[in-house]
């Protein structure tokens, strides 16, 4: 007969008391707004299912979600394989690794909001560095606050400059735990530099590029600060991706059943992409 | 296939090598005979590894040549010299399955599918993984891998020298000696010339033909392992080959003799040269209890299975002797007996008594 000792569940208690008060208690506050209308004077009147169905058919969301994506795209689309690049030409012994890491490091010490403030004065027209080199120097028209392609490609290489590092430093982490051994192996089996990256180098960094991909997509498809610091949002609704547009609709307009189920949405959708990133990136370990 | 030459080789890890003391290797003069099996044995740090990086052109010597056939390969890299080496931890692609392991080389070098999927499984055979040919060679034991990694290296059919770089130190014990025959038979059947690089005297005796026992970044002797073990060149050939060690005592040369704390010891033959400090060397197997000889004071007895060591000191000296029965209490007075044929004088470490004549 197998007898289990259940005491270890004591051990555990402690932290499901901290997530419940953290995580789980702020969310049951969300599904209970989620499901009802309040008109104030913590009145709430029951409402179902309304409000999700009411946001999943609004243009409004359809149209902040469509830009979260492209959003996210780009920026998976850019850093990673840029992230891989950078991690294979930066020194692996010697005087100028300590030096590399830091550089490396910096932007990501840079508070959000810091960030984007840098930026919007960095790429002002007329007044940003950046700005006046491009439309006075190389005549370039370009105008953050009015075009939204401007706005875009800002923001864009605005996320690339801030947190590329983060996917680099992994990449780099995985690059430096390969033994010699395996690139003097490869030396001497006549390996071409591609083989050595599509055999050696690559599934060596596997696990940590998967982080990389994961952390790379929660961060970006919830980001918030740094483009509402630069635009705004703006110009118009150009860049107005999903965190931005339901702080406007929670706090803005203080509709809190709407903004409740679209966090929910936004929640779900989250939990569902990393799933299957994570499942199909691990899938031939599994084998 | 090819015999393997070294000459005035050196290397220094450092830029300007000042003076001896720099180099990891001081001067190195060997030939390996084409189809030998070759160990080289010695500590950690002796230059072993660089001598055989040197040899796969993984490191380009500070001076000297090195030959193939009177080829002068010195400037050439890896791929281009023929060379398979087996690192100390299995080498492996991940993602392939093992026959794309053992084909890799070949792909490589642009050899054609049918040759390919031939050597593949001569290959395969000879290392008994034929069945594993399909399975992804991530998920192998470590033994398994390490076959792979060998058969990497002999899939190509030329290929000059195959190298073992302490190859069976992450292999579980009891597989140990099961991969050490399989590595002899290979040899027997591929006939290529092997080197065997380790610090374990066990298994440098019992793969190869004829060892080289390097310290310090030098050539200490060649000989084969019978050889290495009745007539050291050197004390350090002496204590770091047999269990327990050759013991070197010192004493002082008079003639053809030893005096060894006031006892005179027959020796093989006369001594020659003269000056530096001179040590007695004897293994333990060659000394013996007897009525009379040398007075010793027993200090230990270690039962090891086979037979028992003997620590015993005399005068301020401590020795150990290797007896099989007749054995001494601890705390007992002895008298051990050196046969005169094993005993020897070394002279600052070198030999310095002459073998007697047959």
């Amino acid at each position: 007969m197998r007898t289990e000792n259940q005491k270890a569940w004591f051990f555990v208690l402690p932290v499901l008391a901290l997530v419940a008060f953290n995580a789980l208690v702020p969310m049951m506050t969300v599904v209970n707004y989620s499901v009802q209308e309040t008109f104030g004077n913590n009145q709430f009147f029951w409402e179902g299912l309304g409000w999700f169905e009411q946001i999943l058919r609004s243009d409004r969301f359809q149209a902040a979600l469509g830009r979260q994506f492209l959003f996210t795209f780009l920026i998976l689309l850019i850093e990673v394989p840029l992230g891989i690049i950078v991690a294979l030409s930066m020194p692996r012994k010697g005087f100028w690794v300590p030096v590399c890491l830091v550089l490396m490091a910096l932007p990501m010490l840079i508070p959000w909001n810091v960030v984007g403030s840098m930026w919007n004065i960095f790429t002002l027209p007329k007044i940003g560095l950046l700005g006046y080199f491009l439309n006075d120097v190389l005549g370039i028209n370009y105008d953050m606050t009015q075009q939204p392609l401007s706005a875009w490609i800002t923001v864009v290489i605005m996320d690339v400059w801030h947190w590329t590092s983060l996917v680099v430093l992994l990449c780099y982490a995985g690059l430096v735990s390969i033994p010699d051994a395996y690139y003097q192996a490869a030396k001497i089996d006549g390996a071409s530099p591609w083989s050595v990256f599509r055999y050696i180098q690559l599934p060596k960094m596997k696990t940590v590029l998967t982080i990389a991909v994961l952390l790379r997509f929660m961060d970006s498809f919830n980001i918030y600060t740094e483009p509402f610091v630069l635009t705004g949002g703006g110009p118009g609704n150009s860049t107005t991706l999903l965190s931005i547009d339901l702080v406007k609709i929670a706090l803005g307009q203080f509709d809190l059943g709407p903004a409740a189920a679209m966090s929910l949405i936004y929640f779900a959708i989250t939990l569902l992409v990393s799933w299957v990133f994570y499942t199909l990136m691990t899938k031939d370990d599994a084998q | 296939m090819a015999q393997i030459k070294l000459s005035n080789l050196k290397h220094s890890y450092m830029p300007t090598p000042k003076g001896p003391d720099d180099y990891a290797l001081k001067e190195i003069d060997v030939t390996w005979r084409d189809g030998g099996a070759y160990a080289l044995l010695g500590p950690s740090g002796c230059g072993k590894s660089t001598l055989l990086n040197i040899i796969s052109g993984l490191l380009t010597p500070s001076e000297g040549q090195i030959l193939f056939d009177d080829r002068d390969v010195t400037a050439l890299p890896p791929d281009q010299r023929n060379i398979a080496q087996v690192f100390q931890f299995p080498v492996i692609y991940d993602t392939m399955t093992v026959g794309e392991n053992l084909a890799f080389p070949l792909k490589n070098r642009g050899v054609d599918t049918a040759t390919i999927k031939r050597r593949v499984d001569e290959i395969a055979e000879m290392l008994d993984v034929t069945e594993l040919l399909k399975t992804r060679a991530s998920g192998l034991s470590p033994d398994n891998k390490q076959k792979i990694s060998m058969g990497r290296g002999l899939v190509r059919d030329d290929v000059n020298a195959v190298m073992f770089d302490e190859p069976l130190t992450v292999i579980d014990p009891h597989l140990k000696w099961k991969l050490r025959s399989k590595l002899k038979e290979l040899h027997q059947r591929v006939r290529a010339t092997m080197i065997y690089v380790t610090h374990d005297q066990t298994e440098a005796l019992t793969f190869a033909d004829e060892v080289v026992v390097m310290q310090d970044g030098e050539v200490v002797q060649i000989g084969t392992p019978v050889e290495l073990f009745e007539r050291p060149q050197h004390t350090f050939v002496g204590h770091f080959i047999g269990s327990p060690g050759m013991n070197v005592l010192p004493c002082e040369a008079r003639g053809d003799r030893a005096v060894f704390e006031g006892h005179d010891v027959m020796l093989e033959g006369p001594i020659h040269g003269d000056g530096g400090r001179t040590d007695l060397g004897i293994r333990p197997e060659y000394v013996g209890f007897g009525d009379t000889g040398i007075p010793a004071h027993v200090t230990k007895v270690s039962d090891i299975g086979r037979h028992y060591v003997v620590s015993a000191m005399v005068g301020n000296t401590a020795l150990k002797a290797v007896t099989e029965h007749s054995v001494p209490e601890p705390g007992s007075q002895v008298f051990l007996q050196f046969k005169p044929e094993q005993s020897r004088v070394y002279r600052d470490g070198w030999i310095a008594s002459e073998e007697r004549a047959q």
